[in-house]
């Protein structure tokens, strides 16, 4: 379903950020890409997003190149991503309910659907009753999870989390992983990136070693190993 | 549907922007205002213009024993050609009548007026043109023309040579300071307009991660613009009823005090009687600003 081919990628001043990478991910795989910071990752992502164009190499996303698509068309091609952040990244003057509607309403969706669809997806992420709040009104972990939310609300072939809780202290890191566990159980690709020992430990999944920019294991059920 | 929600969109986010909205309105009404001080400017301008000109005139004095009927046949003459604009005919007696009121608290005058028994002054003709360029012409004509062999016996002088400098200094004092005022204010709202440029680009760039996350999240990017087209189109129209607003009340005081140094053009008055054509450009200008403005903007947070 995505398939990195060969994807190169250096700066200006020579410095690789990606070197050769080579990666398959099928559908309903849960896979956690881990390294340091600067490993590679987080560009990975942005390569996968056509955030970023490869020096070399392909991004194939369902057969399909990600950066021949015409400009456009990319946002229509966003939206079968579902992306979530480290920090989160709600827009800051509009409500819970807002956020993750917005996501429905670039996608060209009726108001009924919104109506009906998002006070489901409040309740899937435990916020039912917080949707009139602000970003600024709810804690760490209830603003991933609007977020989260926000990112699956058109559902998605895949779900790209970027550091998901990164700024999240370890009650919320465990139910935001518990969650988009419970999204993958229901046919979702689940692709985070993490320096998080604990979580990856604990999935017993998928796990991609970066280092330097380039993949240096895969394993199916793997560990964190330093 | 699109259009609804991002016209919503668009004002939740003036509103919700609060303080940044209300910093954008206010410049945005200094620059109108300024617009508005254009308008008024040209207006006070042309009416000066106006009001000078009338004043100037040539005047063409006959000699005493020229006939009336002769006299107004050069009245006619004058009236068809397209340079002139209203040519008064001052009998002798008239003349007479006027110069003793003139000098009714001279009675050396008076007195050396009655001793010479007759009518010492010969009638004229005041010419007013429409420019006083034409002014020249006017006199050349008469100095030329066929008739003036019959004419030229007729007339005793003419007072435009001697006037001549002050008409042309007139003239040219009149068309500087027309293009130097128009200069200073198209200045000064170039300026303005760049100012409320950058305000509001201030405000779309405190609104850049947003811009981004939209992206991200799959919007397009008229449904990223449209919001903050719309937001900065209210400023706009806000701004611009606001200057109108403020127009009110400082044309009311400033119309009576200066007319008097206007030469009779009350503010007030124009006001009143133009308000539709200030609100219109005010407004559309507001608005113009506005959507070009945030168009601009927000373009540079939607490179891809």
């Amino acid at each position: 379903m995505i398939y990195f081919d060969n994807v190169t990628k250096r700066y200006y001043d020579g410095t690789p950020a990606l070197e050769d990478v080579t990666l398959s991910i099928l559908p309903k795989e849960f896979v956690s890409i881990v390294g340091h910071s600067g490993a590679g990752k987080t560009t990975l992502l942005k390569m996968l997003l056509a955030e970023d164009r490869p020096t070399e190499g392909t991004v194939f996303f369902d057969s399909e190149d990600v950066h021949s698509i015409p400009k456009n068309i990319l946002s229509s091609y966003r939206r079968k991503i579902g992306m979530v952040f480290q920090d989160f990244r709600l827009i800051p003057n509009k409500t819970a309910y807002e956020n993750i509607a917005f996501a429905m309403e670039a996608a060209g969706r009726e108001d009924e659907e919104i109506a009906s669809d998002v006070p489901y997806i409040l309740d899937l992420v435990d916020l039912g009753s917080k949707g009139g709040h602000f970003p600024h009104q709810l804690s760490g972990g209830e603003q991933q999870r609007v977020a989260i939310g926000r990112a699956i609300v058109n559902q998605p072939d895949v779900i790209v989390a970027d550091e998901p809780t990164g700024n999240l202290d370890p009650v919320n890191t465990y139910e935001i992983i518990e969650i988009l566990k419970k999204i993958n159980e229901l046919g979702t690709i689940v692709l985070i990136t993490t320096h998080n020992k604990g979580v990856v430990d604990a999935m017993g999944r998928r796990v991609v070693t970066m280092e330097r920019g380039r993949i240096v294991r895969d394993d199916a059920h793997g560990q964190y190993i330093l | 549907m699109t259009l609804k929600r991002i016209i919503v969109g668009g004002w939740r986010n003036f509103v919700r922007s609060g303080l940044i909205s209300f910093a954008t309105v206010l410049i945005m009404t200094v620059t109108l205002s300024i617009i508005g001080g254009l308008i008024f400017l040209s207006a006070i301008l042309t009416n000066t213009l106006t009001v000078i000109q009338d004043k100037v005139d040539v005047n063409v004095y006959f000699v005493t024993t020229a006939p009336e009927s002769e006299i107004l046949e050069v009245k006619t003459l004058l009236e068809t050609l397209p340079e002139v604009r209203l040519v008064t005919y001052t009998s002798r007696e008239d003349a007479l009548t006027m110069f003793r009121e003139k000098h009714a608290a001279d009675d050396l005058t008076l007195q050396a007026l009655n001793q010479l028994g007759d009518n010492p002054l010969g009638a004229t003709l005041a010419i007013k043109a429409k420019d006083p360029a034409q002014y020249e012409g006017i006199v050349k004509f008469l100095s030329n023309s066929e008739e003036s062999e019959a004419t030229g016996v007729l007339i005793d002088r003419i007072n435009y040579y001697q006037n001549k400098s002050v008409i042309d200094r007139l003239t040219g004092a009149i068309a500087v300071t027309e293009k130097v005022g128009v200069f200073v204010v198209i200045l000064f709202a170039f300026a303005s307009i760049i100012i409320a440029f950058s305000t509001i680009r201030l405000a779309i760039y405190s609104a850049r991660d947003e811009i981004t996350v939209m992206r991200l999240v799959g919007a397009s990017n008229m449904y990223i613009r449209g919001p903050f087209i719309v937001a900065g189109i209210i400023s706009g129209i806000l701004a611009a009823l606001v200057a109108l607003a403020l127009f009110y009340p400082v044309a009311y005081y400033a119309g009576q005090t200066l007319s008097v140094w206007l030469g009779g053009f009350n503010i007030f008055n124009y006001y009143v009687t133009h308000f539709v054509l200030l609100f219109s450009t005010l407004v559309l200008s507001g608005i113009v600003l506005g959507a070009i403005a945030s168009y601009v903007a927000v373009r540079r947070y939607l490179h891809i």
